[in-house]
């Protein structure tokens, strides 16, 4: 008979779902610090999204178009409603509103000469336009904000198209805070405050409150431009039918709907993971609203948030939108969060792809930054260029997509053109479940 | 003296007109007469003209207004002289909330009260109101002077930054961060310089000085109960 001792079997350490390491990590930096998360960047958790939907692409009743041979038209109009001249633009993807102070001068740079080599617009942030953007944007949209950081009247006019901002997809109802080690002269000169002092970016408009008082502040804005721009409204994505109902009451010529994960600057984690719907949940939802009041097409629909892909472009669009808006992906084509920073990332406790301390203005890449050695890691000509070939390769996977369904306009993508993966992402996108033809909310099976 | 009469002219034309003249710079003065309260009026002017509003205004009277002299006879309704870079904007009645919000510069002289969060976010302009401010003035204020000859309502210069504010009555409470400051010979001088341009019959020694403590400019999760 064995005498050897057994040992008793034992199961393996079980992590808490609920008390994760992630969750166990954050606890303990809350209760060392004091301070809530602050970060930049889009919700991270996972939400139904474009990944769930897919196009069913030609059949027997539907006839596909000749990849390199024939026409699929990417050309899109915005501000046909109200503005004596409408924003003309080659592919329906747009650079979405980042601030100069959020971002370097070159990187504001780059993004005009990417979007401008394209033939799309870009758009600024908080804190006024800068030379470096106007001058290498041919179309560029002036953001209205809360704030009003260096808002001028000569700016305005010297803009494209007039942004009136009333939310953001990453803080639907949050303003923002610029931390005083991004304030340099230049950036606090441009914001009518002293040097190194955190800047909070207000929530809500100083002087107007409500889809009544915006009607009125939109017929001012038209007034001292002579109703040549097209006005957009944003809306973060919280309400997305009444929210876009009332932009059109207000009398916008385009209604941008940013969804959750669109990213920020600066913002506590908690908002961004928790306020707000996610992108794929908001379409339809403003899309019915256009259509209800027979505006759709009329006012054109911009979508943004956590579109990385022509694939996600082509879905949007089938799902009514008439364009896109792209943040944190043209950051990434320019540079950010690349691997080639990687010992720098490690240094700041993090590591390429989840580096999301944009506020800190210690950006290895030297996007998110106003540190002179920083920003000169960024040539402007070589990453508008990269922009300028993503955003091509966009369009290209777009046209793909439309060309395989049959569209001689990428506009003429339709709900139609897709099913879903999830019960989720059928119930928000209003697309049968792949297999069947119905989706939850749609009576029958 | 050209006249617009609002009776028989569109808005769009009002503006349009004296936009150009503006732009002329032919230092010409209009009237406008029966504004019957209209929006955005004499808004995006760039230029010295002297525009006399012969009665009351709606939201957003001489928004903007650049060099321009834009003087309303009645009252002025929300906004007024919102964003203004420089020039003059005078009221000889009320004016409603957000009164010079987020101005650069120019003067905004308001012969009587003003309603709450008069000077909001502003950011270099100067404002004198001869009679009573309205709660919440001056809130997250940038730069600037803000001068009330009566009193000031709630949560005065709450979230101030480098506004000056001078308030010769009461002030009702002092909002997030704003405190009473000493007045110095050259806030005094300031002072003096805005009463008498603004035509105010009042003296600097009358008021008291009021700024921010900057306690709040950075931030500290210590400072959370100051919210």
């Amino acid at each position: 008979m064995d005498k050897t001792p057994q040992k008793t079997p034992q199961t393996d350490p079980r992590q808490s779902w609920t008390f994760s390491r992630e969750i166990n990590s954050e606890i303990r930096r809350a209760a060392a610090t004091g301070i809530y998360d602050i970060r930049g960047g889009g919700a991270k958790r996972r939400v139904p999204h474009f990944d769930d939907l897919l196009f069913l692409g030609a059949s027997m009743s539907r006839y596909p178009l000749e990849g390199y041979r024939e026409k699929c038209d990417t050309s899109v109009v915005l501000g046909t409603r109200f503005a004596k001249k409408p924003i003309e633009l080659k592919i329906p993807i747009t650079i979405a509103g980042m601030s100069f102070g959020a971002l370097s001068g070159n990187a504001k740079e780059a993004l005009g000469r990417g979007a401008t080599l394209s033939g799309t617009s870009t758009t600024t942030g908080d804190g006024g336009m800068t030379e470096e953007e106007r001058g290498h944007s041919e179309k560029l949209v002036y953001q209205y904000l809360p704030s009003r950081y260096g808002m001028n009247p000569d700016d305005l006019r010297r803009a494209d198209a007039i942004e009136v901002v009333v939310g953001q997809g990453a803080k639907p109802g949050g303003g923002g805070m610029l931390l005083g080690q991004k304030i340099t002269e230049r950036v606090a000169g441009m914001r009518d405050l002293p040097v190194g002092i955190d800047q909070r970016s207000a929530c809500r408009h100083p002087d107007w409150t409500g889809p009544d008082d915006l009607e009125i502040k939109i017929l001012e804005l038209r007034e001292i431009t002579g109703w040549e721009k097209p006005i957009y409204v944003k809306i973060g994505g919280a309400r997305p039918y009444y929210d876009t109902a009332l932009a059109v009451k207000a009398g916008a010529d385009v209604v941008v709907l940013d969804g959750m994960q669109g990213g920020t600057a600066a913002t506590q984690d908690v908002f961004i993971e928790h306020v707000g719907q996610p992108t794929l949940a908001c379409i339809r939802p403003a899309v019915q609203a256009l259509q209800d009041l027979g505006m759709h097409r009329e006012v054109q629909l911009v979508v943004s948030g956590g579109i990385r892909t022509g694939a996600d472009v082509a879905k949007a669009l089938a799902l009514g939108a008439d364009a896109v808006a792209i943040g944190t992906a043209a950051l990434i084509a320019l540079g950010d969060n690349d691997p080639k920073w990687e010992d720098e990332y490690r240094e700041l406790g993090t590591t390429a792809g989840a580096y999301d301390d944009w506020h800190e203005g210690r950006d290895p890449a030297g996007i998110t930054t106003q540190d002179p050695a920083l920003m000169a890691r960024l040539d402007p000509i070589a990453a508008g260029r990269r922009l300028r070939n993503y955003l091509n390769v966009m369009t290209l996977e777009c046209q793909t997509i439309a060309r395989a369904c049959g569209k001689s306009h990428v506009h003429n993508l339709e709900p139609e053109d897709l099913c879903a993966l999830t019960m989720e992402a059928a119930a928000m996108a209003q697309v049968p479940l792949a297999g069947t033809n119905w989706w939850p909310g749609k009576g029958g099976f | 003296m050209p006249v617009l009469d609002m009776l028989k002219t569109e808005l769009r034309e009002v503006n349009a007109t004296l936009q150009a003249a503006a732009k002329a710079k032919g230092n010409e003065a209009f009237t406008i007469e029966n504004p019957r309260g209209a929006h955005a009026m004499a808004v995006g002017l760039d230029g010295p003209i002297s525009v006399t509003v012969k009665g009351s205004t709606g939201y957003y009277c001489a928004g903007m207004n650049k060099l321009a002299t834009v003087h309303v006879t009645g009252s002025a309704g929300p906004g007024v002289a919102e964003n203004m870079m420089s020039g003059e904007v005078i009221i000889e009645g009320d004016a409603s909330q957000y009164a010079g919000a987020t101005g650069h510069g120019g003067l905004l002289n308001i012969k009587g009260n003003a309603s709450s969060r008069c000077g909001i976010s502003m950011k270099g302009i100067d404002i004198v109101v001869h009679g009573n401010i309205g709660h919440m003035s001056a809130f997250m204020a940038q730069k600037g002077n803000l001068v009330v000859l009566g009193n000031a309502g709630d949560a005065l210069g709450d979230s101030l930054y480098e506004a000056r504010l001078f308030v010769r009555g009461s002030v009702k409470s002092l909002g997030a961060d704003c405190v009473e400051k000493e007045m110095r010979p050259e806030h005094l001088e300031i002072l003096r310089g805005l009463l008498e341009r603004a035509g105010a019959d009042a003296k600097p020694e009358e008021f008291k000085r009021y700024g921010s403590a900057r306690n709040l400019y950075h931030f500290n999760i210590d400072h959370a109960d100051a919210y």
